[in-house]
């Protein structure tokens, strides 16, 4: 069968759910409600660090309206989305390790009942010292002053250090070395609906879960765990979720109490957090201060660098493990460097728990590597897009700590912004007060590994056909509103030749789809998309046998378009779409297929080296515009130029829409959001009001430029577009700022103060602690598994 | 665990020993009546009384204006008004943006140029801006911008929303 052109791909259709969501009709967890139906609470600890003595809920249970109240004891198993890392309680047996720890829960005929029965709860604390600082965390020695009980060293969750290729060789060679230190403060991801879970448990012992998370595979592992029953008998629906941006991709407290109140009380029990505890239950950027030293030639090649991360992990592990290879992992893919030593580490203080949010690990390292780049270029006397152009990772190329790249967009993502934005016309020639700031990046498109070891397909697709032509696609995918159900109507109606809207999708659901790993570090376009043309190939076979035997056409002249099967060379000679399945299910039976997707093997084996690695490689280049007032040093961003290599964009309007809102996103990290804390580990502000994020006043013009290098590993070319867009432009802000008005501001967010003390020369460079990292783990290209490109 | 065997039936009916009031008003053009505590919001009146989810909550404290309902013409937030507040109001949510069963051109806008993502805030959001045109059919984008101020969206960078309300403005909606 000839291959035609694209009918589907690369247009501005609407997503499947678009109208839906405009309409009011789009159900979110907390819009279902059950007959029945119980409201839970969750008691949560106002200590940042206590031991529990004692809880007492016989009075809480004595209310009316309240039908069940539990606490630790009830749910004793340990879990958490890293296999081994399971720290994390349901509620807390021992000790609570943050404000906003949950202690008990409870299920009551309405929230109001529920929130007046915790009142009624009385807990004995035996406070502890708090821990909330990195420094504090990595002082500790003494046992008394330990977080957890697991971990080798008091209050270290995870220590690593590696050296790829010859770093002593690689400064000696340099002409110059700089040195810079940098802090990323923590914030959060605010979608804007709050966290929901809705379960129920039914007659026949079996567990149903609605739940607004973006990894209801993980969260079926998890709940089986807990709960001590079979993956067999728990169903977990994700339903549309609100706003995720990673915060809903950890198993919760609430969705396990939600769960054990439902089998308790034999009614649905649903737990809706309030906008307070979504600041508490968290899992947001982490706060990471980071030391860097690189060696440059005068023309400022790269020679060799050093990079140190402190990450403040707050008092779970979550997905922490990931995030501290992660702030090392993806220095090296952008720009090449023979040489390259990375340590981290991640502790854990009294704070709420940080996990993955939109770049995951990514954007502090990035912040940090060209706000010094910048820097660099600006001492050596070279136009900082000069300093990378030279200097670019090559396609078809393996860094120095193994990572693969095929495709790089990267050259034309920067000269293409730099053309529109008139870098050259700009840099270093606008007033006093105006600036351009360039920075570039790049991103994973889906993580290589899965988040627990196994052999099986990241991705999972089944299709079914119908008599009538119509065609259901299942996946276990998760639409947080990215618009990956989109995505695999797209795919099977390209595939097909019909119309996506004619395409029923079915997804987020363990008991009728197959398994997806979730909507987390970019993999759903690359990983759903290649599992779902796999399941129509499977299929088309079939078809186009049927329709050639029907049209008396060779198989290789048949095309799939407009809702029919016709001959390429005589297009009259035709079927429906719909006959054509008839007569493929009258000679084969039943048709269905399934496809699946895992990633490729990767060339480095060395022990950290699953984090990084990736079927493809996402570029951006961004250039930022702003002006900022020097006398009251309020900054306005004026415009922001974003280019990306997304490889192919399967719909241009969604790439640029998730352009803009990662654009948005990173202005407000950039500029003003920080989740903080008080001595006393109370979040210093968790409302809307007063965690100060962008309104459309605040959001400048945004101009988007998609570049396609069709990637061999991507659905017809395409990689990630949902997270690298936002790493360059943080960067870039602070770059821009030093252009407008000479000051470098080291620290995020860049807020008026901080630049009023540096205009003033008061600003403090950021200070790093010490640590004594493990002994290196060693490896240099080609020592490990040599893998065949792809053609 | 503690487990309570006594019967639901003894459950309060009515937890904050207020009296429930009946509450007259119209809602998306039909007359409603509805018997609801006095200490609820509209917010919860409209979603939990009346079963009309299509209008969301994001802080129910007035900071974010997801839950944005018009009141006679005028965009509230629906968190901040009693119930009984509204009584004898007009008062329109999502689910009263459509006429005779087609989308009203700020719905189609907003589904074809991808301004809805997660599409959470897009309710409060449609409202606002029918709201502005009701009263100002041409605004530029910059006084689209300051209508939409109170509207937090997390997803969209506010980008294709700003599109999706000019273009109707433009009257190009298909």
């Amino acid at each position: 069968m000839r291959e035609k052109k694209f009918s589907v791909i690369g247009k501005p259709l609407r997503k499947v759910d678009a109208l839906a969501k405009t309409t009011g009709d789009t159900r979110y967890a907390d819009d279902l409600e059950l007959s029945r139906m119980l409201y839970g609470k969750v008691l949560r600890s106002p200590l940042p660090h206590a031991r529990i003595r004692g809880i007492r809920t016989d009075r809480a249970a004595k209310l009316d309206g309240v039908y069940a109240v539990i606490t630790g004891a009830d749910l004793p198993e340990r879990f958490g989305i890293m296999p081994s890392t399971q720290d994390e309680e349901a509620l807390a047996g021992e000790k609570v390790r943050h404000v906003g720890d949950p202690v008990a829960a409870v299920a009551a005929s309405s929230e109001a009942v529920a929130e007046e029965s915790l009142k009624l709860i009385e807990v004995d604390y035996e406070p502890l010292k708090p821990i909330l600082s990195i420094e504090e965390a990595l002082a500790c020695t003494e046992e008394s002053e330990r977080i957890h009980a697991w971990n080798r060293r008091a209050n270290i969750q995870k220590a690593v250090s590696f050296e790829f290729g010859d770093v002593v060789q690689g400064f000696e060679q340099a002409d110059q070395i700089f040195e810079d230190t940098f802090f990323f403060q923590g914030n959060a991801h605010l979608p804007m609906e709050q966290h929901c879970a809705l379960a129920q448990y039914g007659p026949e012992d079996k567990l149903t879960i609605w739940s607004s998370t973006q990894t209801p595979h993980y969260l079926h592992r998890a709940l089986s765990k807990v709960l001590k029953l079979p993956m067999s008998r728990i169903r977990v629906i994700a339903a549309p979720v609100g706003g995720g941006f990673g915060g809903k991709s950890d198993p919760f407290s609430h969705e396990m109490c939600a769960s054990k109140l439902a089998m308790i009380t034999g009614r649905p029990v649903k737990f809706t957090l309030t906008r307070e505890e979504t600041f508490y239950v968290h899992r947001g950027r982490h706060p990471v201060k980071m030391w860097i030293r690189t060696g440059v030639k005068n023309d400022g090649a790269l020679q060799a660098m050093h990079f140190r991360s402190f990450l403040d992990g707050g008092g779970y592990s979550s997905y922490g493990l990931a995030t501290v290879y992660y702030t090392g992992a993806l220095q090296t893919v952008s720009y090449k460097l023979p040489a390259y030593k990375f340590e981290g580490v991640r502790v854990f203080t009294n704070k709420p728990p940080c996990g993955p949010k939109r770049g995951h690990g990514t954007p502090q390292p990035r912040f940090a590597l060209e706000v010094h780049l910048d820097k660099i270029a600006d001492k050596l006397g070279i136009d900082p897009i000069e300093l990378r152009l030279k200097q670019l990772v090559e396609p078809d190329s393996i860094t120095v700590n193994g990572l693969r790249v095929s495709t790089t967009g990267l050259r034309e993502c920067i000269e293409k912004a730099a053309a529109r934005a008139e870098w050259k016309k700009k840099f270093r020639q606008l007033p006093y007060g105006r600036g351009i700031g360039f920075a570039a990046s790049a991103y994973i498109s889906g993580a290589g590994l899965p988040i627990y070891w196994n052999g099986m397909p990241h991705s999972g697709v089944q299709i079914r056909l119908d008599r009538g032509g119509g065609i259901t696609v299942f996946c276990g995918s998760t639409d947080i509103g990215q618009g990956s159900d989109s995505i695999l109507a797209y795919v099977v109606a390209e595939e097909f030749g019909v119309d996506p809207a004619d395409i029923r999708v079915v997804t987020a659901d363990t008991d009728l789809t197959p398994v997806d790993l979730g909507s987390y570090s970019s993999r759903v376009t690359v990983m759903t998309g290649n599992a779902a043309i796999q399941a129509c190939r499977k299929l088309k076979e079939m078809l186009v046998q049927v329709a050639g035997e029907a049209l008396e056409v060779p198989v290789d002249d048949l095309e799939m378009a407009e809702g029919k099967v016709r001959s390429q060379s005589y297009p009259k000679r035709a079927i429906s779409f719909a006959e054509c399945v008839e007569k493929a299910e009258t000679k084969f039976g039943t048709l269905g297929a399934t496809g699946s997707y895992s990633p490729p093997k990767y060339p480095a084996n060395y022990k950290g080296s699953g984090v990084g690695l990736t079927p493809a490689y996402s570029y951006s280049a961004s250039i930022v515009e702003l002006s900022c007032d020097p006398e009251t040093a309020e900054i306005k961003v004026e415009k922001v130029w974003i280019a990306h290599d997304c490889g192919r964009a399967f719909n241009p309007l969604l790439v640029e829409g998730q352009s803009e809102g990662s654009v948005y996103m990173a202005l407000g990290e950039a500029l003003m959001e920080e989740q903080v804390f008080r001595k006393n580990g109370l979040h210093k502000f968790p409302s809307i009001l007063d965690y100060k994020s962008p309104t459309t006043l605040e959001t400048p013009e945004i101009e988007t430029i998609l570049i396609e290098t069709n990637d061999p590993e991507g659905p017809y070319g395409a990689k990630e577009a949902g997270q690298g867009f936002l790493l360059p432009v943080i960067p870039a802000v602070a770059n821009a700022l030093f252009d407008a008005i000479g000051v470098r501001i080291d620290e995020l967010p860049i807020t008026p103060d901080k630049v009023l003390r540096a205009l003033e020369g008061r600003l403090k460079p950021v200070s790093v602690p010490s640590f004594d990292f493990p002994p290196p783990i060693k490896w240099r290209p080609g020592e490990g598994v040599e893998v065949p490109q792809k053609s | 665990m503690m487990r309570k065997s006594r019967k639901e039936s003894t459950a309060k009916l009515n937890q904050n020993g207020l009296t429930k009031r009946l509450l007259r008003f119209r809602v998306n053009g039909e007359v409603k009546e509805v018997a609801t505590e006095t200490n609820k919001t509209l917010l919860e009146v409209l979603r939990e009384d009346l079963g009309l989810t299509g209008t969301k909550h994001g802080c129910e404290l007035g900071e974010c204006g997801t839950c944005t309902v018009l009141i006679d013409d005028e965009p509230v937030l629906s968190c901040l008004v009693l119930g009984v507040e509204s009584e004898d109001a007009d008062i329109v949510t999502v689910e009263g943006l459509m006429r005779d069963g087609r989308p009203h051109p700020l719905q189609r806008a907003f589904a074809d140029l991808g301004a809805t993502q997660c599409g959470y805030c897009i309710p409060g959001i449609l409202l606002t801006s029918r709201a502005l045109l009701d009263k100002n059919p041409h605004p530029t984008r910059e006084q689209i911008r300051e209508a939409l101020a109170g509207n937090l969206c997390r997803c969209t960078g506010y980008t294709k929303i700003l599109d999706a309300v000019e273009l109707v403005v433009k009257g190009e909606v298909a």
